[in-house]
């Protein structure tokens, strides 16, 4: 896995709270650092790295964890 | 400041908005909104602020709730009548959001007292809520000379008009309206009516200025006033130029001391 310098887990949310949750975290973060986010299979994993992207951070590497999450690391301003 | 698990939910809907985002709803927790009048524009205007988050409100009116205001102003209800406005508008925001902080002043704005409700809270934006000339002229005097953007509105029958001032950024009311009409040419109370929706379309108009202008985004209206007839269902925008000879915002002022502007009694 990626190195990361902040972490948030969304799976205890629900949409649109997901994403709300998992922008604070990021809005904690300095320009250049790595965000990881833990989340759901299905809508979380379809819609938050896209709403990620549409605000200018870069998707790194999405690894499928064993118990059916994803983790996904997110560059801060990356894009 | 952190957000709370209750306050991200709140506000979801804003943090989720680039133009908003969690730097911004901060922003809207920390700033101070003076409404002044709390009827039929300033009603709907402090919901809104108040659902928005805005960190304190200041209420200003000395009436309380009569039966004939609930046709309009929302924020007051049938339980309410005969409590001062303020106190019934106080209770509302309380209702509805704990983060807001109500300020309550149960006076009329006169020479005497505007100066000091703006900076009792340093408020960084004032609404003109208020239903008479005399009003509108001091709180647009008021607002020039301590530098403070303010949203004017009025509303009669099914027309309202609004803008917006801040410093430095185009006209004052007083360049647009010079002064006020002779007091025998303005309706008095009992032949003016106003559909009840004017003060919501235009209130909720002058929150949408007020947290514009608090996180600073978009364009205001200002050097535009925005006039609505509802019979037509239509909007349209009136350019407005800074009158370089304007008594209180021009480039002598010759105005310095508030004017208290006569008014029929019953417009009181």
């Amino acid at each position: 896995m990626h190195n990361r310098d902040g972490f948030v887990d969304i799976t205890d949310v629900v949409c649109p709270i997901t994403f709300v949750k998992a922008k604070i975290a990021m809005e904690e973060m300095e320009s250049g650092k790595i965000l990881e986010v833990k989340m759901n299979d299905g809508e979380p994993i379809q819609n938050v790295p896209r709403s990620f992207k549409d605000e200018g951070h870069k998707v790194i590497q999405v690894v499928k964890n064993e118990d059916g999450t994803y983790s996904v690391f997110i560059e801060k301003d990356g894009l | 400041m952190k957000f709370s698990q209750e306050q991200m939910e709140r506000y979801s809907r804003h943090i989720i908005l680039n133009e908003v985002g969690v730097k911004g709803q901060i922003k809207l927790l920390e700033s101070k909104v003076l409404i002044i009048g709390t009827g039929g524009l300033g009603a709907p205007a402090a919901m809104y602020l108040a659902a928005a988050g805005v960190g304190t409100i200041g209420l200003v009116d000395a009436d309380t709730v009569e039966l004939s205001n609930l046709q309009r102003q929302i924020i007051h209800s049938t339980k309410d009548v005969g409590k001062p406005k303020v106190i019934s508008g106080k209770e509302t925001i309380n209702d509805m959001n704990p983060d807001v902080k109500v300020m309550t002043y149960h006076e009329w704005v006169s020479s005497a007292n505007i100066t000091d409700i703006i900076k009792d809270q340093d408020y960084d934006f004032i609404i003109d809520g208020t239903d008479n000339f005399p009003a509108k002229f001091l709180i647009n005097d008021a607002c020039v000379l301590l530098h403070k953007p303010f949203s004017h509105a009025g509303i009669i029958r099914f027309s309202g008009q609004t803008m917006t001032y801040v410093p430095g950024q185009g006209p004052c009311y007083r360049c647009v309206f010079l002064n006020p009409p002779a007091p025998d040419l303005v309706p008095s109370c009992k032949e003016a009516g106003v559909l009840g929706v004017m003060g919501g379309i235009m209130g909720t108009i002058q929150a949408s200025e007020a947290i514009k202008y608090l996180l600073g985004i978009g364009d205001l209206l200002t050097g535009r006033l925005l006039v609505f007839e509802a019979l037509d269902m239509e909007f349209r925008t009136v350019k407005l130029a800074s009158r370089t000879n304007c008594v209180v915002c021009g480039e002598n002022p010759t105005l310095k001391d508030l004017i208290d502007y006569e008014q029929r009694a019953c417009e009181l």
